[in-house]
Formats: structure tokens, sequence, C-alpha cells
């Protein structure tokens, strides 16, 4: 792997730049791996990656239907954060939060963290109560968080409006500073030129279509281009979790909803933060190209169609003038979706399945670009060791059957 | 016409008796009405109008339309300002101002312009390989990195301007109105059908606009003919400066009509500034044309550098020039029609350059009759000047680009280019239909429509206007189009656009200008891995400027797919995302801001509420009292104030927005069994019973008190919050799985008014109101209801109390409600009567231990956990009743209800905090429960707490820690019950 | 957004709608008689299909019923809408296909 740094830019700025190699190979699909990880998305990417760098499990595939990243990852609203209420759950995302951190200096591939701070707007007694609650819980557990008053808010995002003559005012918010935005499509490529480097292959264009299963163990999995042998596979197609589970005969409890989210056309930097607010139902953040990046709630129908309804841009962008008057006059540049898998206690299940060698890391919802790294760590961990790890270990399929849900809806920040 | 040097003698449809001033730069500067921004500015020979993106390169005006990367513009400023317009968009109006974007200190020097000079430093993606050192380092870059970036500023105050949202049905929604779309509309419209014809300009005629007088086909008044019968035509509507630009599931669709920008500050106050048309058609046809693309060369950014369809609209419609001597460069046909008519306006054209080696047809003999110097074969290969582009340097290429022969320069002001052209196939993409690849024509069309939709016209690859017309006509009938005549000849090929290959490096060719995306970026990515378009996309930013790629991105990819060498059509294009051009924000929220965000509700006793000084709470959509403070005191001192008035006298409280369901039916009994935990058979007329509702995964989802009405009429209510969710809940269960159930429920919530009356004085004010209802404890004991006239008012009353006090809940016709509140504070019973918020509510209630869903339950909380076992029926099953059996419900060591007493009586617990069973040692801790309502009791003279704990009772006398901000407090568990936990009061 | 008819008021736009979710989940007639696994299956396993979905939708702005809808999940075509209690309209399975 030729490293990145200012000094091989500079050289290579003499040859002008013919001489950079391929970030990743193109290999074909080889007939047999030790593990095969199906979605070439940022979590499968980081868990192919830990498998090979911190676990020995021999040859790993990545398989992508598409082009690596082209899902969630590379559709989301970039936001990452590590506030949640429960111990586990907090753990787990601060796990995450903590490998982004070094995960630049680590990949050699600047995934451009920006630790610019989170902020989540309180907007009646309730939000109030709720945010006390949780702000308490996360410092307790060790993850910086604080509370806010109006004029604190103000002073971090000047451009807000706290003016209590509005229809929700901000009554306060909590902040995480250690939380911001990332890169989405780099988290996705630093991972696979990271992988490809310690030999991951990483097969685009390549559709699984059916999973080879004999007496409770997985064989090997047909794909669209040819079988492949191998008696590990670790599902992380995020959005397509339940077609791939009917093919394994498991039910999930899981749903694929479109999830919509916009850019304005770029304008000088003018928001720092990242601001959300579950109450009028909407996130808002500036990308350095100078994009607000906007995001609302899911569309209530299932769909794999990556499109969703116009009536959740209209109800977002109310919510987003409430807080930002300002906004008014720019416009929306672009909007898309994505299809997300929503659990129902809005948790992802990470870990085993009943059938031998099967593993699956699914039903992230909204929110799973901010778990990538922790997500495809730990995930790396239960499929080397077929044990999940103790970060996990809560995050299982049995949860709806014992009642042990872990339920980030009723009780959290909001579920992004 | 001094002053606009580049405005020709007579022609174009720009208003010459109307001169218009307006200010570009600081620079004053008068054009026509009629004028865009773009043309006024080239009429006064303005070429460098902004800089590019990253290498702050300075840039002209492009093109004439939508399509158009270069000219951004700043649009007015403060309140009002738009960022990033762009000014070939941009009516001109009388003392419009205008600045570029993205430059310091100004447009002709700018300090950005660094970057240029370092180019070589920073290809396509520089910024993923650098800026890591040190760790976290890149939030210190980033802070530079982003000052660079953004392009215009955002206004500097709330709008001043309205928007509106309309919604629109139609037969047939007609979007673009060039001959395709007015023959379109015609069609449709004589047919009866409902039409509507929207267009992004001001005036009909699309193409045609552009067009000299005589160039057309037809004959020239066709036009006005048919907009004036479309006009004319009672069931066609037809939306003029109105984009077309989303399209969505099931033929709904989305369109920007920009009604008052075009007049500045004469703009009547009774019109919006825009407004959002969101059209359900049954038909679409899509006559959106196409777009001219640019030719990649190097230095082929340069401000005169424009699409030659532009120069030809510039000149004929708004009768500039917008050169004087002109090299055009081009590989295919309709850059010669442009060369011919501003030749014929006087443009000097030094030569016709064609890609193509071999070229012959009408446009080609037409353009060497009129003497011009056509060169086949030939290539700019480089450009010269700086804020203006002063030279050509061309040369021979052979068939695949190579350079094949010396090279000389021509001298020129202005550089037209034509690399074919695009059709707009944005808005059949987002449809859903499938694109396919014309090689003859080097584009996309449109293939197979997944919606009711049709094509006509350019979108389809048409070129005459005859056979747009002929397509815009039977795609308005949606009928078969007639057969092409046999006398069009077909058109020479555009030839697959070809770059010349120059040493690397020497020179860059820009693809997409806004984002500065070079030829040698696009191979860059291909080198490094990034084949997939939307991989070439995001590593280069290639389309992802606010023109969206409309003129760049088949170029990039016919250079990616060169450089992998494969097809075009294998390499594929990518997504086109609505909107097709930019929306503003204002107008896609329309009214729903302010006050219109979300209705505000609000009880019919809310005046003297307010008059009372009342601080309010939002429930929901509702607005309730929270507390009422007289003057000095403050929350603690007023909910001290109102809940011991509670305690010793009376109080009153507004209960209105309780969910109230009407549930008749012979089997409402046994529904009322099933979604609640208890049994209701035994309710008898005139008493109430408390009922606890829980989902299917057992955890509590509402509470409320059901009275029985009369036989088989049954009144709930739900808390305030859940009302129109409960209402759902039940109607689900109702109509999907129990329709065998004759039930039939009825939302009251608004149609009563309902007050509270609690407190040990409580029967003896209701006595003093009522005289057709027995209060006495025998006759009206608790649980109970009862119907008749309070203070002479139809009413009924519920002795039912949240308080622990004797307590009554009155309920009158909703318009009576502020008779019935007035008629309580004015009775003479001997008792002040207190108003009391939702604050001295919960206090009251939390020294009773009585839970409250949404404090005491967050969705995750089940009635074995508050300690309900009481409530759950062992004789029937309930919705949620298999799921307490469930494993992790019946762990000892779930979270459960207690009381907290602080060890300090003073010490108020704020809620939420979090309970430690240990004094803290450091993150992490161990915590096993936290305070989930506390509240300082004035009654107790003591601070009271509720709290959920894992163990809960068992560990009642166990002393807990909770940390705060500063230090910790100890609190004992204990009984939730902190007062009268035998009940008497409210038996009394 | 959708353009939905409901079988008692016509076409009419989905911001009048609620979706309730996958259609035809039986409740057990029992469910003291089901191990937790089986209980879990009711409560929270769904189908989730990429292709023809029965769900419910409830013209919750409008006349208030309830109903089903049969919506492919990949074109968002409505293939069959029938009222509750009604049985599905039979063209094949709605399935993954």
């Amino acid at each position: 792997m030729t490293r990145y740094s200012i000094f091989s830019l500079a050289r290579n700025a003499l040859g002008y730049h013919r001489g950079w190699p391929r970030a990743w190979r193109s290999p074909e699909p080889a007939p047999t791996y030790d593990v095969v990880i199906v979605g070439g998305g940022g979590h499968g990417l980081a868990t192919a990656y830990y498998l090979a760098k911190e676990h020995d499990v021999g040859r790993v595939a990545v398989l992508e239907k598409g082009w690596l990243g082209g899902g969630n990852t590379g559709r989301n609203t970039t936001i990452i954060r590590s506030n949640y209420l429960w111990d586990e759950s907090a753990h787990f995302y601060e796990k995450a939060l903590q490998l982004y951190e070094g995960l630049s200096r680590e990949l050699n591939f600047n995934i451009m963290l920006s630790q610019r701070g989170v902020l989540n707007l309180a907007h009646n007694e309730h939000d109030l109560k709720e945010m006390s609650r949780r702000v308490r819980a996360i410092r307790l557990n060790g993850i910086d968080s604080e509370i806010l008053d109006p004029a604190g808010v103000k002073t971090e995002v000047p451009v807000i409006n706290i003016s209590g003559d509005v229809r929700y005012p901000i009554l306060g918010a909590s902040l995480q500073r250690r939380g911001g935005v990332a890169r989405h499509d780099a988290v996705a490529w630093g991972f696979a030129r990271a992988a490809d480097a310690r030999g991951v292959d990483i097969v685009q264009n390549c559709e699984v279509t059916g999973i080879e299963i004999a007496n409770g163990r997985v064989r090997g999995l047909q794909t669209s281009r040819g079988t492949i042998a191998t008696r590990k596979v670790g599902l992380v197609a995020a959005g397509h979790s339940s077609v791939l589970a009917a093919m394994a005969g498991l039910r999930l409890p899981i749903e694929s909803h479109p999830l919509q989210a916009m850019v304005s056309e770029p304008i000088k930097p003018v928001l720092n933060s990242v601001v959300m607010s579950n109450t009028v139902h909407v996130y808002v953040s500036q990308s350095d190209k100078g994009e607000l990046v906007i995001g609302a709630g899911i569309d209530g129908f299932n769909s794999y169609a990556q499109r969703g309804s116009f009536q959740v841009v209209e109800n977002q962008m109310g919510a987003l003038l409430e807080l930002f008057p300002i906004f008014s006059r720019l416009r929306m540049l672009r909007q898309w979706g994505g299809i997300v898998d929503v659990c129902p206690d809005a948790s992802p299940i990470v870990g085993k399945t009943p059938v031998d060698g099967l593993y699956i890391n699914c039903g992230w919802g909204t929110g799973g670009f901010k778990a990538t790294p922790g997500s495809g760590w730990a995930f790396a961990h239960t499929i080397a060791q077929n044990e999940p790890h103790e970060l996990n270990a809560p995050f299982t399929l049995e949860r709806f059957s014992t009642g042990a849900l872990i339920d980030e809806h009723g009780a959290a920040a909001v579920a992004h | 016409m001094t002053g606009q040097p580049y405005r020709l003698p007579a022609g174009g449809m720009i208003d010459r008796r109307r001169p218009v001033n307006f200010s570009f730069n600081g620079r004053r500067l008068t054009g026509f009405s009629g004028d865009t921004l773009a043309s006024a500015l080239l009429a006064n020979g303005v070429h460098l109008v902004g800089r590019s993106f990253k290498y702050h390169r300075p840039r002209g005006i492009l093109s004439a339309g939508t399509e158009e990367p270069n000219a951004l513009v700043q649009l007015e400023s403060g309140n009002r300002s738009v960022p990033n317009l762009k000014a070939t968009r941009i009516e001109l109006y009388e003392g419009l101002t205008a600045t570029s974007v993205n430059c310091w200190p100004g447009v002709r020097f700018d300090a950005g312009a660094l970057i240029d000079a370092a180019h070589r430093l920073v290809p396509a993606g520089f910024y993923y390989k650098t800026f890591m050192w040190p760790r976290g380092g890149w939030h210190f870059y980033e802070r530079w990195i982003r000052r660079m970036a953004g392009m215009g500023r955002a206004p500097t105050g709330p709008d001043p301007d309205r928007y509106e949202r309309m919604n629109a049905h139609c037969d047939v929604l007609v979007v673009g109105a060039g001959p395709a779309g007015m023959a379109a509309a015609q069609a449709a419209g004589r047919s009866g059908a409902r039409v509507i014809l929207a267009d992004e300009r001001s005036q009909p005629g699309g193409s045609l606009l552009n067009m000299a007088a005589n160039g057309s086909e037809i004959e020239p008044d066709w036009s006005s003919g048919v907009a004036a019968e479309l006009d004319s035509m009672k069931n066609v509507r037809v939306l003029s400066r109105t984009t077309v630009t989303g399209y969505f599931d099931h033929n709904f669709v989305i369109a920007l009509e920009q009604v008052t920008d075009h007049l500045g500050s004469n703009a009547p106050v009774h019109l919006p500034r825009q407004r959002l048309w969101r059209i359900r058609a049954g038909r679409v046809v899509l006559a959106t044309g196409a777009l001219e693309r640019p030719m990649v060369f190097a230095n082929n950014d340069r401000p005169g550098v424009m699409l030659a369809g532009a120069a030809r609209a510039y000149a004929n419609r708004f009768s500039v020039l917008p050169g004087r001597r002109a090299v055009v460069v081009t590989n295919n046909d309709s850059a010669y029609e442009a060369a011919l008519e501003l030749h014929a306006h006087g443009m000097a054209v030094a030569a016709i350059l064609d890609h193509r080696g071999l070229v012959d047809g009408n446009a080609v003999r037409g353009a060497r009759e009129a003497g011009l110097d056509v060169l086949p074969g030939h290539a700019i290969v480089d450009t010269g000047g700086r804020r203006r582009v002063r030279a050509a340097a061309v040369a021979k290429i052979d068939h695949d680009g190579t350079l094949a022969g010396p090279t000389r320069t021509l001298a020129c002001d202005l550089i037209l280019m034509s690399g074919g052209w695009s059709p707009a196939v944005h808005l059949f993409s987002q449809s859903g239909g499938r694109l396919r690849y014309d090689a003859a024509l080097a584009a996309f069309l449109p293939d197979h429509p997944r919606q009711s939709v049709r094509c006509a016209g350019a979108i389809n690859g048409a070129a005459e206007t005859t056979s747009c017309m002929r397509e815009g006509r039977s795609a308005g009938l949606d009928e078969e189009p007639a057969p092409e005549a046999s006398s069009t000849s077909p058109k020479p090929p555009v030839q697959r656009q070809v770059f010349a290959r120059y040493r690397a490096g020497e020179a860059r060719s820009f693809v997409d200008f806004q984002n500065d995306v070079t030829a040698a970026d696009i191979t860059l990515a291909a080198r490094e891995g990034y084949e997939s378009v939307e991989h070439l996309k995001r590593y280069t930013t290639l389309g992802m400027g606010t023109d969206q790629g409309k003129t760049g991105n088949v170029p990039g990819l016919a250079i990616l797919a060169g450089t992998l060498g494969s097809p075009v059509p294998a390499v594929g294009t990518t997504t086109f995302r609505p909107p097709y051009e930019p929306v503003t924000f204002g107008a896609i929220a329309g009214r729903d801001i302010g006050a219109l965000a979300d209705p505000v509700r609000q009880t019919p006793m809310h005046a003297w509420h307010e008059k009372a000084g009342a601080v309010f709470e939002d429930v929901g959509q509702w607005k309730r009292p929270f507390y009422y403070p007289r003057p000095g005191e403050n929350k603690r001192t007023a909910v001290a104030r109102e809940s011991l008035a509670v305690r010793n006298a009376v109080g009153i409280m507004d209960v209105t927005t309780l969910g109230k369901i009407l549930i008749c039916g012979p089997d409402s009994v046994e529904f009322l069994n099933r979604v609640y935990t208890n049994a209701w058979d035994s309710l008898a007329v005139g008493r109430c019973r408390y009922g606890l509702m829980l989902g299917e995964d057992g955890m509590v989802l509402d509470d409320g008190v059901t009275a029985n009405l009369s036989p088989n009429r049954l009144l709930m209510t739900t808390t305030t919050g859940n009302a129109a969710r409960v209402l759902s809940w039940l109607e689900d269960w109702l109509q999907t799985e129990w329709p065998d159930l004759d039930v039939y429920l009825t939302s009251l919530t608004e149609q009563f008014a309902t007050i509270a009356l609690a407190g040990p004085g409580a029967r003896q004010v209701l006595a003093g109101l009522v005289d057709d209802i027995d209060v006495a404890p025998a006759a009206f004991p608790f649980m109970a209801w009862r119907a008749g006239r309070v203070a002479g008012l139809p009413a009924r009353v519920f002795r039912i109390s949240y308080s622990g006090e004797v307590a009554y809940e009155i309920s009158v016709p909703a318009g009576h409600g502020m008779d019935l509140w007035m008629a309580v504070l004015q009775q003479r019973s001997g008792y002040e009567v207190t108003p009391f918020g939702t604050e001295a509510m919960h206090v009251l209630r939390a020294e009773k231990g009585y839970p409250m869903i949404g404090q005491e339950t967050d969705g995750t909380v089940t009635p074995l956990d508050l300690g309900m076992q009481w409530i759950l029926s062992s004789k029937k099953d309930f919705l949620g009743r298999r799921s307490l059996r469930r494993s992790a419900m019946l762990d000892p060591s779930r979270k459960r209800l207690v009381g907290l007493r602080t060890e300090d009586p003073e010490a108020v617990v704020p809620e939420g905090a979090q309970i430690l069973p240990t004094p803290p040692s450091g993150p992490p801790e161990t915590m096993i429960g936290h305070v989930t309502s506390s509240y300082w009791s004035a009654t107790l003279r003591r601070s009271i707490a509720l709290a959920l704990v894992m163990g809960g009772r068992e560990r009642e006398s166990h002393t807990v820690h909770i940390p705060l901000d500063h230090g910790t407090l100890r609190a004992e568990i204990c009984d939730p019950r902190f007062y009268d936990p035998e009940g008497i009061r409210l038996r009394g | 957004m959708l353009l939905i008819p409901c079988p008692w008021c016509g076409h009419r736009d989905e911001s009048e709608f609620t979706c309730g979710g996958e259609a035809h989940i039986q409740r057990p007639a029992d469910p003291a008689a089901l191990d937790d696994a089986d209980w879990a299956d009711y409560v929270f396993m769904r189908t989730n299909p990429k292709g023809r979905h029965r769900e419910r939708w409830c013209h919750s702005h409008g006349c208030g019923r309830w109903f089903n809808v049969e919506r492919h999940t990949l074109t968002h075509d409505i293939v069959a809408v029938y009222r509750m209690g009604e049985t599905p309209p039979d063209h094949g399975e709605a399935d993954g296909t």
C-alpha cells in the first residue's frame, strides 16, 4: 500500500499524479474463503478489516452487489455521536467513537472526522427531563455530555432562533463536544483500501442469490458470479437484511423504510455544530463544502426503493425554518433516500443466528453510520471467536423472545 | 446605447423603451426590460462574473439557462439576499444588486487564486491523502478549508417574504413550452382534457425564442398563436416562470413558480414571492428539450468560452453579441447554425473547428457559402487570456484525438463550443424511467417509462422543430406518433466527443466548471479504482455543484469510459435526483412555519388562563397552564401555594385536554376487557373504573378512567398526549382484529370542557353549584358519576381523584367551559377556589405515589415494574399479557417503582438523576436506576421523589447515592406512597 | 407521494393515511399456549419482502377506516386494495419476487 501523506502527494505532483496505484484491487471471487462478508458498506468493510487485522481467520472476502459504500454509507447525514441512554448502547457507540478518533491515521486515509459538537435540542418540559436523565447517565458512563441553557445554545449556534415566541421554543440542549461528522464515503474507501492491503478480496457487482446450508451449518453462497464455498458468512447489508435472512430461512424483527435527506446549495460557514431536534423532527449540519446537510424521520411505509415521499421533506423543512429562519431563502440542491432496517427497539442486532456459521449485523435503523468502526470491530470478534464480544452481547436476536430489549425509542436521544 | 456596447441595434425580445438600472459588483450598469442579468452583463461587455469553487479561476457566462455552472451571484443583501443564483436565470429588474460569490477581495483580484498556482498539489481527492497529522489535526485544517469553500452567503435575518403551496390536479401535465410542449398542450387542450403547461421562462416558445426569426422551419407567429389559443381554453392552465423540478411516485410532481422574483421591490405585497405547485397528473408529457454540452480542451474555462447555442440565444433573444470575433469548435451540426446567425448579426468568425474529420451537409455547406472557414478534423488545444479569452491555439487532430499537425493561434474574444446535446432526461429519470444510450447522438435518451409519462421533442433526440411538434401532438393525445415525413434527411452523427491528448499536466481541461473537475482528475480517479460512476462522482465531485452536472456529466462519462476502455453505456450514468433546479426552502415549507408550524390547541378557558398570567406547558399540541405565579412568586412558591390550596381547601384545574372516547355498542365491555388489563364486567351504570392499557410487548401504553354512562355506552378518558394514539390503537384492533365486536368509538375530546375540583372543600363547593345531584358521600361515592346541572349547565360529574383528595371532574359542553370555570371561581361556599396547573397536579399525585404516563413510564416499563400487579386480571387475556411472562420481564433485577427520601429534606433531586448503590468512584459507574419524578412537597415540608430502581421495593430502607454536578446526595428507598397511603382522604 | 385508492373514499394523497405495516398477522387465539419464540414471532417478526407486500393502511385523516393494500416495495405500485376481512385478490403470492 502506497502511504498517503503530504510528501507522497508532493512527490506524485511531480509526475502529474500518474503514479498513484489503485486504492483497492478488483479481484475475481475465489472459489473458497474462510469468511465471507455479504455487504460492502462501511460496516461490512470494517468487519473485514478488523477480521484481517485482529483475528487470524485466513482468507476473507467482501461481496457487494453494487459499488462499495453505495448503500446507507453513502446516503446518510454523517453524524457521529455516542450520547446514548442505555449502558449497552453507550458502551457500544462509545467504542465506535473512540475508534473513529484514531481512524484516519489507522487507515492512512483521511476520513475527515470533525468533532464539531452535536446538540440535541429540548423544546418542552418532557424533553428537558429526558435530557437530564440522558446526560447524567452518559456522563456516569464516562462519556462527555453537557447541558446548555438557551443562551448557551445561542453561543454554540449563533444563527439559531432561541426566541420564546415560536411554536416550539428551544428550552435547552444537550451537547456532546466529541460528536460531529465525518466524510461518509471516505470511511468506506478507507476501510476498503486498508482491508485490501491486508489481503481481503473486495468483490463488487457480486450479488448473493442463495445461502447453502446443510445440517444447520453454512456451506457456502450462491452469487451472481458463481458459487463460493465458506463455513462462515456475515450478513451486513442494511436495507436488505430481511431478504438475505430469508435465504437462510430466518425471519427478522426488521422492516425496511425509506429515510430521506437533502443538501442545500453550498454557502460560506454559518453553522458550526450539528443540531438535532427530536420534537420537531429535523437534524442539520454544514459540510466542509458548505452545503447544509439535512435529515428527518423515516417514511411510514416499507420500501426498498431508496425513494420516499415529498411530504416528509416538506415537514422537515418547516421544522428547519422554525429553528433557523435565516435559512428560508437558501435552496434545496439535492434530495435522496436510503433504505434503513428498523428494529422495534431502535437498537441493532449484532451476533449469531440459529444457523451455525451464519452471523448477522443489522437493524441499525437511521443511525448506523456513527457505529461503523465499532460495529465492524465487534462483529469481527463475533465471527472469529464464534461468540459475541461483551460490547455486542446484549444485541442478540434472542432478545425479542426474552424481552430484554434495548429500547432507545422511548427513552433516548433522537434515534439517528 | 452608450454603456451597452455589445447590444445589437435592433431585434430581440427586449423592450428598448424600458431601460433598467442595476448594479454588479458595485458597478452601475443599464440593461433593458426583458434581459436576464447575464444578457445585461454581456451587453455591457462584462464576461468575468465569478470564480470557481476550488481553484478560484476567473469564470464567465457559459450558458443562457438553468445549466449554468459558472455565473453564480449573490443577489441583493441583508434579509432578502439569495446566494448562488445563476445570472442566466435572473430576470433583470430596476435596482437589482448582484455581487460575485466566492472571491475576496473581489472578482478581479481574488486572493483565493493562490490555490490555482499550487494546483498540482491538490488533484481530485487530495484531502483524503493528507491532513492526517497529528491525530485530530483535521479539525484545524478544516477551519481553513471551510472558509475557502461555500460560494455565497446566507441571508442575515429572517425572510421577510411569504411562500405558499398550491395543490393542483390535471389530466395532462406538459413540462416545457417549447414547440413540442406547446403542441402537446394544444392537442390535449383541444381534446377537452384538463391541462397544465409549465415552463421556467417568462414566455412560451422554448428553443424558438433563441432562433433567428427567419431561422425557424415554421411560421414565425406559430408560438404566439398557440399561446393565445391556450390562454383562451378554460381547461388549460399555463404556468410561466414555473420550473417543474421534482417527479415522485404516482405522478406526483412539484413545480416552483417564481411569482414576484422578477419584480424586485415593485412586487405587490399580496403576492407570495414563490409558489410551490404540488401537481397530481393523470399523464405527464415531458418536453424538456436538450442541453448543450461543452467541449473539453485545455483552459476551456476562461471567460468568453461559451456554448454555441447560448451565444445564439443572446444574439436572437436578447439582441446581445457576446463578442466581436469568435472561434467555433464543435462535433456536430448545430454550432454551424449558431455561427451563421451570429455572423449575420455581424460577428467575425475566425474559424469553425470540427472534430469530425469528414463533414458535409447543409449546415456545413451553408457556412462555407457564407465564407466561413471550416476546418474539419481540428480542435482547440489551448486558449490564451486571463480574465477574458484572447486567443485559441488550434491544431489538426486524428480520429482518436491525437495531435496530427502544428499548432497555430487564432485571435478571438469568444470561443463558441458545442459538444452535442444532452436530452434533459432528469425528470424522466426521477420518475423511475430507464434510459438508453444512443451512440449516434452520444446521448442518454428516455427508454422504458415506469409511470404514466410520455416524452416529446428534443428530449427524445429530435432535432427538427417540425418533428418536435409532431411528437408533442401525439404525446398530448397519448397516441402513437405519426410516421416521420420521409423528406427529412438523417442528421450526420454527433461524434463521440474526443479530446486531444497532450503531455499530462501541461494544462487543465475542465469537465465540471463549477467544481473544477478536470479530465486529468477523472483519469486519476479511474486509475485509483474509483471506476463506478458513483465513485467517480463522489471522489472527484463531478456533477455535485449547484448545476448538478447538467453540462459536464456526459463528457465526464465519456472520459471515464475512454480511460477504462469500455463503451459509455457499460460505464452507465448516475441516478438523477430531485430537484432538477434548486428549490427555495421557504417555498417547500410554505405556510407551515411560525404559528402555523403545528396547530395550537387551546381549551375554552384558555383566555382566562392567559389573563391570570399562567405559565404554559406544551403537552402534545395543547397549551396547558403549568402554574399561575402571583406577583413575587417563582415556580416553586407558586406550585407550593397551589398544592397546599388543594390539600387544605379547594383547587380548580382545567383538565379539558384529557382524551375522551365514547365507546358504544353491545360488545363494549368485552372490548374493554381485551384492551385493559383489568376486568370490566362488573362495572355498573353510574360507576367509574381506572384502567391500564398495554402494548402487545407488555409495556404500559396509557391509563385513564372509564365511566359506564348507560347500558352499552361508556366514556373512556386518556392522557392528554396519548389521546389520538389511543383512539387509533383502539380503532386498529376493532377494525382489523375484532370486526366481530359490535363497538363504535367516537372522540369527544373537544366536545366537552372539563374542570377538576379537588380538596377537602370540593364537596361543599360543588354542593353550592348543583341542585339536582345529591353530593353526600353515601349518595355520590368515590368512583361514581352523576348527570345533572352544575351552575345551571348540563353536566356530568365524575367523582375521581388524581390528587388524593375528595375531587370531582365536571364536564360540560365545550361552549360552556368558560361559564363553568367562572361559576366555580365565583361560587359563595366560603371556600376560596385556587386555580392550579399541571405542575401542582404532578406534585399532588407524586405525594400519593401515583405513576404518571410518560414520566414514570417511557415505553420500557411494565405494570409489574410499577407495582401494579393488582390491576392485572388473571381470569382473562388482554393485550400484552403474554409478554409479561417472558424471562426478562420476570428478572428480579428489573427496575421497579420506589419512593426516595433524601437524607437532607430540603434537597430536591433533579429529575433524571441517576442512582448508584455506592458512592461514586469515577466513571463508568454502576447505575441501578433513575429519578423519574422529584418535587418539593409543601404538604410534607420536604422533598419527595419517585424512582425506578433495580430490585425495587426489595431495596426499601437502603441508602442510595445520587451524583450531581457538584457533590452527591444520599437518599433512602421507601414506599412511593408518601401521603395518606390508606386513601382515607379521597374517599372521605 | 403515493396516491392511495381508499376503498371507501376513492383516490387520496398519502398524507391523509397512516401505514400500519404488514397485514394478515393473526393474533394468536390462545397467547398463553405459545412459547416465547412463537409469541415473539407474532409481536416482532415481519416478512418485510422486497416485492409485493400486503399491508394495512388507515385513512386516518379521511373516513378513519383501516383497509388492506397490496403494494410493491420496490416500485411502490399499488397492485390491489381490499377491505378488512376480504380475501386478498389471488394473483400469486405476495412475496419477495
